[in-house]
């Protein structure tokens, strides 16, 4: 049984079919890439998993349970986290208050026990900040860990929104284009942290990704979209020289063109 | 001292001492992980050398064996090192930063059979080499991170080793206690391979009675307490760290405390407060650099403050060197600046509990040394090499000056040979180049270790080094100058990063001149200068006038006949990775200039502006090719 399986998925924004019937199953313990041209339906799909969009028709399964039409946390407490393109973090916050707050949703005492810091409470807050240590540690952020995180260069910011979204500890992990703006040298180390997840903690990435060189070699497996319809899959060798797939890039261009054209004459 | 040494005569003799006299405590060590000190008490830390040189021990490493170290300082790399000793083999460190070459040469010439590597990093250095490295059997790691996917038999987890070492243990239950006791004084302790400003690096041989009779004649001039705070940031494959870390503080007991990382190492120390502190000139000159760029953020009042107090410190630090007693209203007024300023600017660099630092490895900047006197920090410059364990002259308390480097330790005779060249005796003085009895020979002959520095005494008895014997130069005229001198000078600006002089066989001096990237791009930004890279920064004209200021400035301190008259700004920083700087960062002048030939030839011959075509390569092995002109300034 697949961790995770999309089926038969339909989402639209008025008349906009932004994901038109896509199924998708991602392996436990995968690294699994989507790709596609800008506008595809990727960051849409991910926001059909984690609950933010409620999809028209379709379902998702995690771990044999239907989650779409869930409330995102809890989602979230099922074990499935993300990172966002646009980075969602704190700005005025140090590094390590972000991270703490990515434990925020397994804190069981309340405001007035947290306050004073005192016996329950205090050992909750051990017993987590040796979580977000264990992380810290684990993507080599200790130097900033009390720096607030708007005065941090953007590569430093990705990496901590990763932090963010390891905090829950999950057993899936969607990452939204975690290399963009990056230059080499802080996409290998990126690249080099995704390999670690995966294969030291287990954890099973869905992934997207405009750098066709780092998913291709990175990735188990690659599912390509294109106008919200899935146009190929396979291991990445494969989805490569997929005819398609080249169409789909290489025309996308002619494709926006002809596509605009139509809109304008209606 | 040397009652204690008279029975505990080897590294691990000194630790058996130590676990028996403080057993758990004391801590011996520290390092930061997860956010926390980490502690080990010294009965720990013999456990450890215990177990993991008995593991060795278990997978066949026999007496007088070679046991390579690399990584950055962690406890591990301190264990496995006494731990190597007790087996009777013989450890050496590695630079962590060295490149595959490096590695390869030192471990193959060293005839290691065991290879002790931090991480994943390191290990996949010795593994890319490893067809050319047959004599090593068993590359031990001891961060599992990463490794994983590595099949390779010949790796070792190092828990995996000192597991077999308490299985070992529990067999032979006195074969450890047996291996410690065998050790002897005259024992090879530790090879040391020097940085070499030239060629390959030599493997200096040193032995235990070098090693100690060296940091306990140190100890009866600038003691050392048990209840001593020492952060060990530097390579520990160099001497000076060797002698802090390892001599020292087995002999004394004091802590050791690990960084968590190589870039938390300046918050770490602030947070340990370390009492004593050796570290080589830049790590002084980056502190005073990086005051003053945060001292040009802070705010009017702050600055006011700065401005305020740093000429009293001068004149309370001039007054002292010249052994005259300050009088009462300078106490009084030194006293305010202190508690108004230095104390809080000592506790931000975690220098505030310092009791005695020294600097040594290369000449630090007068400026500098007074930076820091000035401060209240007891900052003494020390003068030694690796072929004499370290140390052979420091300045002692309240008797400082800063050209010098101070008198002779205890046991350790100087004099200057009809040559001008430094030369030194004493119990500490090495027992030769591993497998080079050549070089050795040249460099005892007579009974003398020949520094290859070139030095005086002054009429106090202290000794003064000039610099290299080969690199003191002669202008055609016939003056002679150190290079090194002025560079030093001229980086004690912000704004130099590194700068390389020239003027050997020629009419006058002239420098080529790396600018400082972060505090040239700050006043950059603050003028409203745009610029994209560093070559693009160095070769705006404005930089070109602010850098042909500060050298003016420093011109001005200058004798007229060795003021520097000519200067470019290079397009690159000098790097180690381009065999431009060695290890511990001193420029390799013969390869500098011979790289930059065209560029020195021609400033020489007058040229407004000299066109380059170069290749550079980045970090992360792309190259790039630079076509650019630099504007060559009169002065």
């Amino acid at each position: 049984m697949p961790q995770l399986r999309i089926e038969n998925l339909h989402l639209a924004f008025g008349g906009v079919k932004a994901i038109n019937g896509v199924s998708i199953d991602a392996e436990r313990g995968r690294i699994h890439a989507i790709i596609g041209p800008n506008g595809a339906g990727k960051t849409s799909v991910f926001n059909c998993i984690s609950c933010v969009y409620r999809p028209q028709r379709g379902a998702i399964y995690y771990e044999g349970r239907r989650i779409s039409g869930m409330k995102p946390d809890k989602v979230a407490r099922l074990g499935i986290a993300r990172t966002f393109q646009n980075i969602a973090l704190f700005h005025h916050m140090t590094v390590l208050d972000n991270l703490m707050l990515g434990r925020h949703l397994f804190l069981k005492r309340g405001v007035f026990l947290g306050g004073i810091y005192l016996g329950p409470a205090r050992s909750e807050e051990i017993e987590n900040r040796k979580i977000v240590e264990d992380i810290i540690d684990f993507l080599e952020i200790e130097k900033i860990r009390k720096k607030p995180v708007g005065i941090l260069p953007y590569g430093l910011r990705k990496r901590v929104e990763l932090a963010r979204a390891l905090s829950l500890q999950p057993k899936l992990l969607l990452l939204d284009e975690p290399m963009a703006g990056m230059n080499i040298e802080e996409k290998e180390d990126m690249a080099r942290f995704i390999l670690d997840i995966n294969e030291e903690r287990g954890v099973t990435i869905l992934l997207i990704e405009h750098d066709l060189g780092v998913v291709m070699d990175i990735s188990h497996r690659v599912s390509v979209l294109d106008f919200g319809v899935k146009i190929s899959e396979g291991k990445p060798e494969e989805v490569a020289n997929d005819p398609h797939v080249v169409r789909a890039y290489i025309g996308e261009e002619d494709d926006f063109l002809r596509d605009l054209e139509e809109r304008v004459s209606r | 001292m040397k009652e204690i040494l008279a029975r505990h005569d080897t590294f691990p003799k000194l630790l058996q001492r130590n676990a028996e006299r403080f057993g758990d405590r004391k801590v011996a060590m520290r390092e930061k992980e997860f956010g926390i000190w980490q502690e080990f008490t010294w009965k720990e830390y013999h456990e450890h050398v215990n177990d993991f040189s008995l593991g060795l021990t278990s997978l066949g490493l026999a007496r007088g064996d070679k046991v390579a170290i690399i990584g950055d300082n962690r406890p591990e790399w301190v264990w496995a090192e006494v731990a190597a000793q007790a087996s009777g083999a013989v450890p050496l460190g590695l630079y962590q930063d060295s490149t595959l070459k490096e590695v390869a040469y030192v471990i193959d010439h060293s005839d290691s059979t065991f290879v002790v590597a931090e991480d994943q990093e390191q290990v996949d250095k010795i593994l890319d080499i490893k067809d050319r490295l047959p004599k090593v059997r068993y590359i031990v790691y001891s961060d599992p991170r990463g490794m994983r996917g590595y099949g390779q038999p010949c790796l070792l987890d190092f828990q995996e080793v000192e597991e077999y070492g308490r299985k070992f243990g529990r067999k032979e239950p006195d074969l450890f206690r047996n291996n410690v006791a065998a050790g002897r004084s005259e024992d090879l302790a530790f090879i040391c391979y020097t940085s070499g400003t030239t060629g390959f690096p030599k493997g200096a041989m040193l032995s235990f009675r070098n090693l100690l009779t060296m940091a306990a004649n140190l100890m009866e001039v600038d003691p050392k307490r048990t209840t001593d705070e020492f952060v060990s940031f530097l390579p520990l494959a160099w001497i000076g760290e060797q002698m802090m870390c390892l001599s020292s503080a087995l002999l004394t007991g004091f802590t050791v405390n690990f960084p968590e990382k190589p870039e938390t190492v300046q918050e770490n120390i602030r947070e340990i407060g370390p009492n004593i502190m050796f570290s080589p000139p830049r790590i002084w000159e980056n502190m005073t650099s990086t005051v003053q760029v945060k001292i040009m953020d802070a705010s009017w009042l702050k600055r006011r403050m700065y401005h305020w107090a740093l000429p009293i410190g001068y004149e309370y630090a001039d007054t002292v060197f010249r052994k005259q007693k300050p009088d009462t209203l300078l106490l009084c007024r030194h006293r305010l600046a202190y508690y108004l300023v230095f104390r809080a600017l000592k506790d931000r660099l975690g220098l505030l509990r310092i009791r005695t630092a020294s600097t040594g490895g290369a000449a630090l900047g007068p400026d500098v040394f007074k930076f820091f006197q000035a401060m209240g920090v007891n900052l003494k410059q020390i003068y030694g090499q690796t072929e004499i364990s370290g140390i052979s002259c420091i300045h002692r308390d309240g008797d400082i000056n800063f050209d010098s480097v101070g008198k002779a330790i205890p046991e350790t005779e100087i004099r200057i040979s009809d040559a001008g060249e430094i030369l030194s005796r004493s119990p500490s003085v090495f027992l030769g180049y591993y497998k080079s009895p050549e070089e050795t020979e040249t460099t005892l002959a007579g009974g003398w270790l020949h520094s290859g520095d070139a030095g005086y005494f002054t009429e106090d008895g202290h000794l003064v080094v000039i610099d290299r014997v080969k690199d003191v130069m002669r202008l055609n005229d016939g003056t002679v100058f150190s290079p090194q001198f002025i560079e030093n000078k001229l980086k004690f600006s912000p704004y130099i990063k590194e700068c390389v002089c020239f003027g050997n066989r020629r009419e006058f001096l002239a420098a080529m001149i790396c600018i400082d990237y972060p505090n040239v791009g700050k006043w950059a930004e603050s003028r409203r200068v745009s610029y994209t890279t560093y070559t693009d920064l160095a070769a705006k004209p404005e930089v070109l006038s602010l850098l042909a200021k500060e050298v003016e400035k420093v011109n001005a301190s200058l004798p007229p006949t060795t003021r520097v008259m000519r200067f470019v700004l290079l397009y690159k920083e000098l790097d180690a990775d381009d065999d431009e700087l060695t290890r511990t960062r001193k420029v390799r002048r013969a390869f500098v200039e011979e790289r930059y030939g065209h560029v020195i030839e021609g400033m020489y011959a007058g040229e407004a502006s000299i066109p380059v075509d170069a290749i550079i390569k980045y970090q992360d092995g792309k190259t790039s090719q630079i076509r650019t002109k630099l504007a060559v300034q009169n002065l």
